[in-house]
């Protein structure tokens, strides 16, 4: 079973669906006791990230997290939610983050060529700097929807994607039983299901 | 490198995919749901679901059909027609709707868009716009093409993404339903005027045209249609293959 984080931010509905359709059983919600039962956790996450990051303290939902990373529990986040794994953003002032992975959220208008749109919105393909348990059913090329004007700028080690927008972006990220993707599994038809099923698929310590 | 956008749109009246021929004649297709999944499986970039029911109960069914849709296909589903309140945001984008197309709501209340983008993010809302050249000059009609609202376009698409629009779907009812090619002119006067993404909308009849489209303009971002996706007249994998032969990105399955 999956652990879904309902913190308030954003809509819920595509991510379970997703779950649903490829056999995971999921519980939405904000009740550290609920999600402590789940094998894994999905941080969920669109919008602004200090905002975002205010509403996962309220909730108590950081210091849960870190505990269960902490314990071994996969955990993936994803959009903005894989941006609030990093130690801080410095979208609209600087924010702390939860400091899972090391590294900073920035604009990609800082690493992009003048002229290409911005929020970087569409269909574009991965490529895999190291291998990732995440990607185990899908191939290099594959492509997956972002939505987002904000990146990781994180050291290489724990970049396991990356997309080509005028520059290299971080894509996806992983370090031991902690992911993140930038980009939408659960809008990203096939290839996406294929991601948050390798994500089904990882261990959970006992 | 960001792909070429293929979107077919979906008008739905009372529960069924119809396709207007210059917004008058009506025939009915299939079911949307079904239509839906089969673009998806046949590599659909995103959907257009467009609500063209004026009853309450047919508003109800849509929702319905938007739910289901957002069960089984996992591509962004863009939802129009009679969003004219932050409340018809709330209703579409709780059933699973990931962006909210706005056209004659915006015309009505132009304070809707930036109301909009700054609860649920400018990504969020689409503004679609029903252009006609009138004595030289593109204007913005409204209430599905039948009422020239007298604003000029351009200067209206700048104004609604100076508000947040964080796309612009430009239908061109000159072109539409001709099946003679998108309506070039009208398409780079947009992208020359604004940064974000612009689908164009209105004359695609043959994969030709979403190449010449794609080649001409390579600021505009994606190509909708309709019924010549509903009809088989182009098949989405085929399309898709002639662009990528063509040198356009472009995600195929």
């Amino acid at each position: 079973m999956t652990g879904i984080l309902d913190y308030g931010v954003g809509n819920l509905f595509s991510l379970t669906s997703s779950f649903a359709a490829i056999g995971e059983e999921t519980v939405v919600s904000a009740d550290p006791g609920a999600l402590a039962e789940a094998d894994r956790l999905v941080l969920p996450g669109v919008g602004a990230f200090g905002d975002a990051a205010d509403k996962l303290r309220a909730a108590g939902l950081d210091r849960f997290l870190l505990s269960e990373a902490s314990r071994g529990k996969p955990i993936l986040g994803i959009c903005l939610g894989m941006q609030l794994l990093f130690e801080r953003s410095l979208e609209y002032g600087e924010h702390r983050g939860l400091g899972l992975l090391p590294g900073t959220v920035r604009p990609i208008a800082d690493v992009i060529p003048a002229g290409l749109k911005i929020p970087h919105i569409g269909w574009n393909a991965l490529r895999f700097p190291r291998p990732s348990p995440l990607f185990a059913r899908i191939r290099e090329g594959d492509h997956v929807y972002f939505v987002h004007s904000y990146f990781a700028d994180c050291p290489s080690g724990v970049v396991t994607a990356l997309t080509d927008y005028g520059a290299p972006l971080t894509a996806a990220v992983g370090e031991n039983n902690v992911y993140g993707c930038q980009f939408h599994p659960e809008k990203s038809g096939g290839v996406g299901l294929a991601i948050l099923s390798a994500f089904c698929e990882t261990e959970t310590p006992l | 490198m960001i792909t070429k956008r293929i979107i077919p749109c979906l008008d739905v009246r009372d529960g069924r995919v119809v396709k207007g021929v210059n917004f008058t004649g009506l025939a009915d297709v299939d079911s949307p749901v079904a239509l839906a999944e089969r673009y998806s499986a046949c590599g659909a970039d995103e959907l257009v679901f467009y609500d063209i029911t004026a009853s309450a109960e047919g508003r109800a069914l849509f929702t319905d059909i938007l739910t289901e849709t957002a069960r089984r296909v996992f591509i962004p589903l863009t939802v129009g027609g009679g969003i004219n309140t932050l409340a018809d945001f709330e209703r579409v984008l709780s059933c699973g709707a990931d962006k909210v197309s706005v056209n004659s709501g915006a015309i009505r209340d132009p304070s809707l868009v930036g109301e909009a983008a700054r609860r649920y993010g400018d990504q969020c809302v689409v503004l679609s716009v029903d252009v006609k050249r009138v004595d030289g000059t593109f204007r913005v009609f409204a209430k599905g093409g039948r009422e020239n609202t007298g604003m000029e376009a351009i200067s209206w698409i700048r104004r609604c993404v100076g508000e947040g629009a964080g796309e612009v779907v430009v239908n061109s009812i000159d072109t539409d339903g001709v099946k003679g090619g998108f309506d070039l002119p009208l398409l780079s006067a947009v992208t020359e005027a604004v940064s974000v993404p612009v689908i164009a909308s209105g004359g695609a009849g043959r994969i030709a045209d979403f190449i010449e489209l794609f080649r001409a303009l390579p600021g505009v971002d994606a190509g909708l249609a309709a019924s010549i996706f509903h009809f088989g007249e182009v098949a989405i994998p085929e399309l898709k293959q002639k662009m990528k032969e063509n040198g356009i990105e472009v995600r195929i399955l």
